[in-house]
């Protein structure tokens, strides 16, 4: 590839996919959409305005809101004039904000709307950096006076008097740019302490599209749905550097609420997303499939399980029967094609999930249905990936083969490490920490326990730190033991607990939808989630799915005792990280008594949690919750 | 603001059912631009005098003035043309129709399209129909409803149900629009998004609003003026902070004060 960085690639699909769409937003119900000619000139335009305000290279320019078409530009605007576009999580907590915007020193803000610019008012007294903010809707906004607030149009329209005054400056400053230039910072909400500024060069961003390019089919035909929040490096890889390499079209939902019709509407050839939303779609369909008429019901159940008969055996590589392979294709009329259309998949070349590990039920099915749905696996570190299933080799249990050009290696312990042109340059502010994680020889410590295996794909199976081991020297990876436990619909989060212990226990967070919906089927009243997940029929329902999962485990290792946490885990109460992963060590410090209480033999206990509500304040939730045994009868008889 | 002619007035209107005197001589100014609230005790004639504004009954003795014109014997519809939309306490949607044809179908006094014209839908009746998706659009963007565009809106939640009537009100592109207790029923959230909603039609929009409220806190938050009717009359007008201080509207919510009663009139 010539162009050495993402300014000179918006340059050259200007050049050379003028007319092709670039970017959609749906607006007032329509699909609006920008061509990479007119993209271009919306960047421009923003990054003139940002001259004309003063905007240096090396500035930091901070988004934050949903996906929307402006905030993208924005931070390609400040790319092409040098500076760092910093994501931030719009759902993040003031503190949260506040630390970021302050470490990346942020001096632009370009907020979605008046929801945005008033957390960002809330921190302004906090905030030295920061000298202009900028709003992309102007409703509400008529009473906001203040020198360092605009409107996005006004920036614009500065930055076509600039163009004016100042004919060439633009192209100029894109030619400064360098490959090793950084650009873009991903703040890693980490699992333990402050989250640290991730930050990514033109040269990272450009070697994760072209590894991906060599990895998979993705052409400038292609349509991408941008919804994932734009902080998530995966977002990033996505929407900014995989379009702009590819000159594929990145579709912004109209609201975060409508992203299931919009997909439907839209049927995006590429679909990534985390397991969530996958979860989330086959229970959607599972709902539907209970509610419909007995004929319909016995259609699709009789069909399912056709599709996922053919599917084990095409996973194990053997032959399919005549006869179920016709079922398939009267399935595929009757079945499997209206629900992917339904979904918004009928036009998906292929599928991506990753961030986390996906139940293999719920992988298996979209497979079935002839969705091309694979694993990926990557961190922020590594700019968003490392690796990707073939096609032909997508399977539940591993995260699939190194692209071209990245190296993996495992060390002692278990850690997989990772080199290649996809490895960040460095932690903002934190040598220690980038020397901790990159060796002298240019490896990564991912910080996950994994292997590879004959196949060549690599596995994962926790974090290498979590991993500890039994009081009788079985190894234990707690990662590993809650996912079994999260294949569960009726189960939203798990801790398991074991390091030098006798044996393990969790603390589960049961799903409210799902619970509640079985709840309401058997018609047992509940007023709250706390009241719900103390429910006795509720306790029988869990233990009844530890025993499923238990069954997948081996002996020394499976769940013996548990108890139904009070509350969902949050990342408000920083029991979670943003993007959902457990922060094991405070949580463990937070639910002392519960663990006590696991390996004391006691029935119950006091728990006293600390919940922060969305605005920051704090209060304390009182509650007696009993700790119950697996085996509750064979327990009871010892 | 007493300097700027009225958008609309009320002179000495009274009106009755049978026997019960609803209104009695109540006189009622709304100015340009304004949030003017009408509060008071249940049945103390707030939604009658709603009602005499927007046609749906007409005054027994008094005047109706909408910017210098005699109002007070029009119909309903014919209101409505003139730029007054209304809200209603009960809801008053088409439950099996959906949010967007709930919408659409506030725009109706302004479409023009013949029935012949609107069934070949080509040329005028189609841009037409274009410029009044548009409109509605705008309202369902400015309401934060695009989720619920083909949602019956039978089947939405009270408070949604809510703010769908007041985009059907807003769909007329109205003057005046007359809220008939918006916020009733709602939860805490939901007052507050309505009550945002009402500040800006009536900031961005231009719009003036008179409301009826049953929520002070929320009355004397958004209300540029507050008229206070006890008993079918009119017992103080002004703005928030003088209504507050008024003893007759102490007297009305409160009642009588009791000097050295147990327990005392706080209750």
């Amino acid at each position: 590839m010539a162009e050495s960085t993402l300014a000179r690639l918006l340059q050259r699909n200007a050049r050379d996919l003028r007319g092709r769409p670039a970017i959609r937003e749906k607006d007032r119900g329509i699909w609006q959409t920008w061509t990479w000619g007119q993209y271009h000139d919306e960047v421009r335009d923003f990054a003139l305005g940002l001259a004309a305000l003063g905007f240096k290279r090396g500035e930091r320019l901070s988004v934050i809101g949903d996906n929307r078409p402006r905030l993208y530009w924005a931070q390609v605007a400040a790319q092409c004039l040098g500076g760092v576009p910093v994501p931030v999580y719009q759902d993040s907590i003031a503190k949260e904000l506040a630390f970021v915007w302050n470490h990346a020193e942020c001096s632009v803000i370009v907020a979605e709307d008046q929801e945005q610019v008033d957390k960002v008012l809330g921190l302004r007294a906090e905030l030295s950096a920061l000298r202009l903010v900028v709003y992309d809707d102007s409703r509400g906004m008529l009473h906001y006076k203040h020198d360092w607030l605009r409107s996005y149009q006004s920036v614009q329209e500065l930055g076509r008097e600039f163009a004016a005054k100042h004919p060439g400056y633009f192209e100029a400053e894109v030619e400064k740019g360098k490959p090793e230039d950084v650009a873009i910072i991903c703040y890693t909400s980490g699992t333990t302490g402050n989250p640290k500024g991730v930050m990514l060069t033109h040269a990272n961003a450009i070697a994760i599209a072209e590894a991906f390019c060599k990895a998979d089919d993705v052409r400038p035909e292609d349509d991408a749905l941008a919804y994932l929040p734009m902080a998530w490096a995966g977002d990033a890889a996505y929407t900014l550097f995989l379009s702009l390499v590819v000159g594929f079209c990145s579709n912004c939902p109209e609201s975060p609420e409508t992203v299931q019709r919009d997909l439907r509407e839209l049927g995006p050839t590429t679909v990534l997303a985390p397991p969530r939303i996958w979860e989330n779609m086959l229970t959607g369909i599972q709902v539907k499939a209970a509610d419909a008429p007995a004929l319909k019901r016995w259609v699709f159940e009789t069909f399912r399980a056709v599709a996922e008969r053919a599917e084990i055996l095409r996973a194990d590589g053997k032959p399919i029967p005549l006869l179920l392979r016709l079922a398939c294709m009267v399935g595929n009329v009757l079945v499997y094609t209206p629900i992917r259309d339904q979904l918004g998949l009928r036009r998906a070349k292929w599928a991506l999930t990753g961030g986390a590990p996906l139940g293999p039920d719920t992988f298996r099915f979209f497979r079935s249905i002839g969705v091309n749905l694979k694993q990926v696996y990557g961190s922020t570190e590594t700019t968003g990936l490392v690796s990707l299933q073939p096609s032909d080799e997508a399977n539940p249990t591993t995260a699939g083969r190194p692209c071209p050009g990245i190296e993996v290696k495992i060390a002692e312990r278990g850690e997989v490490l990772v080199r290649g042109p996809v490895i960040f340059k460095g932690y903002l502010k934190n040598d220690e920490a980038t020397r901790e994680v990159i060796d002298p020889d240019g490896w990564f410590r991912t910080g996950d326990a994994g292997f590879v295996d004959p196949r060549g794909h690599l596995v994962i199976i926790d974090r290498a730190k979590d991993v500890g081991a039994l009081q009788d020297g079985t190894p234990f990876a707690p990662q590993f033991i809650e996912n079994k436990l999260k294949y569960s619909p009726f189960i939203r989060e798990a801790v398991a607990f074991g390091n030098e212990r006798a044996f393990v226990t969790a603390m589960i967070a049961i799903d409210q939808n799902t619970v509640g919906n079985w709840a309401e089927r058997r018609g047992i009243p509940y007023t709250s989630y706390m009241d719900l997940s103390q429910k006795p029929e509720i306790c029988d329902l869990i233990r009844e799915e530890i025993r499923k999962g238990n069954e997948t485990l081996p002996e020394s290792t499976r769940i013996r005792r548990f108890l139904l946490l009070t509350k969902d885990l949050e990342a408000d109460d920083a029991e979670m990280t943003r993007t959902r992963k457990v922060r094991r060590r405070f949580v463990a410090e937070k639910y002392a008594p519960v663990i006590d209480a696991f390996y004391s033999g006691g029935h119950a206990v006091e728990l006293a949690t600390m919940i922060t509500y969305e605005d920051g304040r704090q209060a304390t939730l009182n509650s007696r919750v009993n700790v119950e045994d697996v085996e509750a009868k064979a327990a009871a008889r010892v | 603001m007493a300097l700027v002619s009225a958008l609309l007035e009320i002179r000495d209107a009274s009106k009755a059912f049978g026997g019960v005197q609803a209104v009695t001589r109540v006189s009622l100014e709304a100015h340009k631009g304004e949030i003017l609230s009408v509060i008071g005790p249940n049945g103390a004639g707030k939604t009658t005098v709603l009602n005499m504004i927007s046609g749906f009954y007409h005054p027994d003795t008094g005047r109706v003035v909408l910017e210098g014109r005699d109002v007070t014997e029009l119909a309903p519809s014919r209101i409505a043309e003139l730029g007054i939309a209304r809200t209603f306490q009960n809801i008053a949607l088409f439950r099996g129709m959906t949010v967007l044809d709930n919408l659409l179908l506030g725009r109706h006094v302004h479409m023009k399209t013949g029935v012949l014209g609107a069934f070949a839908y080509w040329g005028f009746a189609q841009k037409e129909e274009v410029a009044h998706r548009k409109r509605v659009e705008d309202i369902i963007d400015f309401l934060g409803i695009q989720d619920l565009r083909r949602r019956p809106t039978g089947s939405l939640a009270y408070g949604l149900q809510k703010r769908v009537e007041l985009g059907r009100a807003l769909a007329l592109d109205p003057k005046i629009l007359l809220l008939d207790e918006p916020m009733g029923g709602c939860n805490h959230e939901e007052k507050e998004d309505m009550a945002r909603f009402v500040l800006d039609v009536n900031e961005e929009w231009g719009v003036t609003v008179i409301l009826i409220e049953h929520d002070m806190g929320v009355v004397m938050d958004i209300s540029d003026r507050v008229a206070v009717l006890d008993m079918g009359q009119k017992i103080a007008d002004g703005t928030p902070d003088e209504v507050r201080a008024n003893p007759r509207v102490i007297k009305a919510y409160l009642g009588e004060t009791k000097t050295n009663a147990p327990g005392g009139a706080s209750g």
